[in-house]
């Protein structure tokens, strides 16, 4: 599928990343070469086969849920931008 | 006498036990060798400080006959491993300044086998690359060089900084990751030994998530055994990480011995790929009489959707990124822009300025992919192929015991080509992606060189956990090649 500036921009928007308007005509072009590119899969006949999400055949393994981590506020608040008594002080992020 | 620098793991571990030299001899002389060829730019940060306390008291458990099995053996860290108290950044701006208070579980297993860590090594940006050339820190450069030109070349990726340093003798061997080829292509590229565990093996706690179905760690080294040697102290069963498997960790060394008579390989007509490069197509027919005259018999086999494997891995490596790297938005650690105090503001310019422009862009894709009215189309279609392809291999292995193939369809490239076309480079990764995409161990044994001096690699792929088989038979190639990586060596000599 070949994308347009404004879907670009959409996704952009989702991706929660500035694009800037003379960017999106060259990142359209660039996109739509490789999803050109991937929807080589179209051809392939898919139907009743399951989709594979994890290689190993695993089944989660359960544990007692008790507490096995924690008490240790300064590592955890030491890449923080600020701190105050035990927390993070961020900009406001919730409305 | 040798410099210390040109011993392989195995041969530092008999000379420290034997006391021929110091662990801090041994570091000393690594890490002068670092700070002479820090023009490659291999290491991110050199930790010599934690090098020598770590050599210290290596020298005092020797002394005292406590020695672990990896006691005072020097390693490079790639710099996707979370590593306590000094400084990760996955090659990107936008962990700038985030210093982990954790170890990541295949480190920290190195350490308690008594391994010294050197310094963290360049990468692709988050592991997104094949040429180590979107590091926020600028390219790795090939310690090989064309006879023809002379031109510094790209190490692979995105394990490039841990290959290089690898292959220029700036440590006996390094930890790598990899995604879609990131430990075996650089290893081709550099003329070293990268081998990728069978998925679930090693813990993937504490490693920049990038891919989290396909990332799996694992060694780089200068030989077969090295590799044997390292897996097994990088591997085991952590809860900390639910996918990885709980199964026991085999002797790989002792593997190295095993008879190989009988044992069939297998040749994928599918990875005879249009336009191959012939000197490509020669080594591998090459590889394949080596391995008849180590007694295996060649079987031809049927992988029918190889060719499928990039677009697919296209599709999921992306959209898993795009999610992954979600958590990088500025308010918590790592880069924040300057913004104008409207928290999408703050979000889009950290994000922009953070991220270089592979990543910016696998995001993007992830995040089509996923949109809503398209998840089915790409994200769902692409995870029945990778059935598809994961089926072409279960079948494979019902008649072969491994698999052989080159491991990149050409040699190392200049820094600055390929460049220009995404799909060309994403192409890099033809041979590895398949045996990715199903979880399968892969090795790259350096074979042979091409026309301009290069090296090139073979890969061999093994059944799940079966990396023993595989280690058993890439030591037979590696005796066969008779490689020798000397060139890179005496480059990392500044010669």
């Amino acid at each position: 599928m070949s994308l347009d500036k404004a879907t670009v921009a959409r996704i952009a928007a989702l991706a929660r990343i500035r694009v800037v308007d003379d960017e999106l005509d060259g990142l359209a072009q660039e996109l739509s070469n490789i999803l050109v590119w991937i929807e080589q899969l179209d051809a392939i006949n898919t139907e009743d086969v399951p989709p594979m999400s994890q290689v190993a055949d695993l089944k989660l393994l359960w544990r007692e849920d008790e507490v096995t981590d924690g008490a240790i506020p300064e590592k955890v608040l030491a890449n923080a931008p600020a701190a105050k008594d035990g927390f993070f002080t961020v900009p406001k992020v919730i409305e | 006498m040798v410099a210390l620098t040109d011993l392989t793991i195995a041969e530092a571990r008999d000379g420290l036990l034997a006391k021929e030299f110091s662990a801090r001899e041994l570091a000393e002389a690594h890490l002068t060798a670092m700070e002479a060829a820090r023009g490659f730019n291999a290491y991110l940060k050199e930790t010599p400080e934690r090098a020598l306390a770590g050599a210290e008291a290596a020298d005092k458990r020797i002394a005292t006959g406590d020695a672990r099995a990896l006691e005072g053996v020097p390693l490079a860290i790639k710099d996707l491993f979370c590593t306590d108290g000094v400084a990760t950044t996955a090659a990107s701006r936008i962990l700038d300044g985030f210093t982990p208070h954790y170890e990541s579980t295949v480190t920290q297993n190195l350490w308690d086998a008594g391994a010294v860590m050197l310094g963290k090594t360049n990468l692709d940006e988050f592991a997104m690359g094949s040429s180590n050339t979107t590091s926020y820190f600028g390219p790795v450069e090939n310690p090989w060089r064309r006879d023809s030109d002379n031109l510094p070349l790209v190490p692979g990726g995105s394990s490039g900084g841990s290959a290089a340093a690898v292959a220029a003798h700036l440590c006996p061997g390094a930890t790598g990751t990899d995604t879609g080829g990131s430990i075996r292509q650089p290893a081709s590229f550099c003329g070293v030994v990268g081998l990728k565990p069978t998925y679930g093996r090693c813990s993937r706690y504490g490693i920049v998530a990038f891919a989290s179905s396909l990332d799996q760690a694992g060694p780089i080294t200068r030989t077969v055994r090295d590799s044997a040697i390292l897996l097994r102290h990088m591997a085991g069963f952590d809860p900390r990480d639910s996918t990885s498997v709980e199964c026991e960790v085999p002797d790989y060394g002792a593997a190295l011995a095993r008879p190989l008579k009988g044992l069939k390989v297998g040749i994928p007509k599918e990875y005879r790929v249009e336009g191959m490069d012939p000197e490509i197509d020669a080594l591998w027919q090459k590889g394949i009489g080596w391995l008849k005259d180590a007694g295996m018999e060649a079987v031809d086999i049927c992988l029918p959707h190889t060719s499928t494997a990039l677009p697919v891995y296209y599709i999921l490596a992306p959209a898993e990124a795009s999610s992954n790297l979600a958590r990088y938005d500025g308010v918590r650690f790592g880069h924040r822009a300057e913004n104008d105090g409207e928290l999408l503001d703050m979000y889009e310019a950290t994000r922009s300025e953070g991220f270089g422009a592979e990543v910016r862009r696998r995001i993007m894709i992830g995040t089509y992919v996923l949109s809503a009215g398209y998840y089915d189309a790409y994200y769902l279609k692409a995870q029945k192929v990778r059935t598809l392809i994961s089926r072409d291999f279960a079948t494979a292995f019902e008649s072969v015991d491994v698999i052989l193939t080159p491991t990149a369809p050409g040699a190392a490239f200049a820094i600055g080509e390929k460049e220009d076309n995404p799909i060309s480079m994403y192409l890099n990764d033809v041979f590895t992606v398949p045996a990715s995409l199903a979880g399968l161990p892969g090795i790259s044994v350096p074979a042979g060189m091409d026309g301009d001096g290069l090296p090139l690699g073979l890969q061999l792929i093994a059944p799940s956990f079966d990396e023993e088989t595989m280690i058993a038979v890439a030591a037979a190639i590696e005796a066969r090649a008779d490689f020798d990586g000397s060139a890179a060596a005496q480059a990392g000599k500044g010669a």
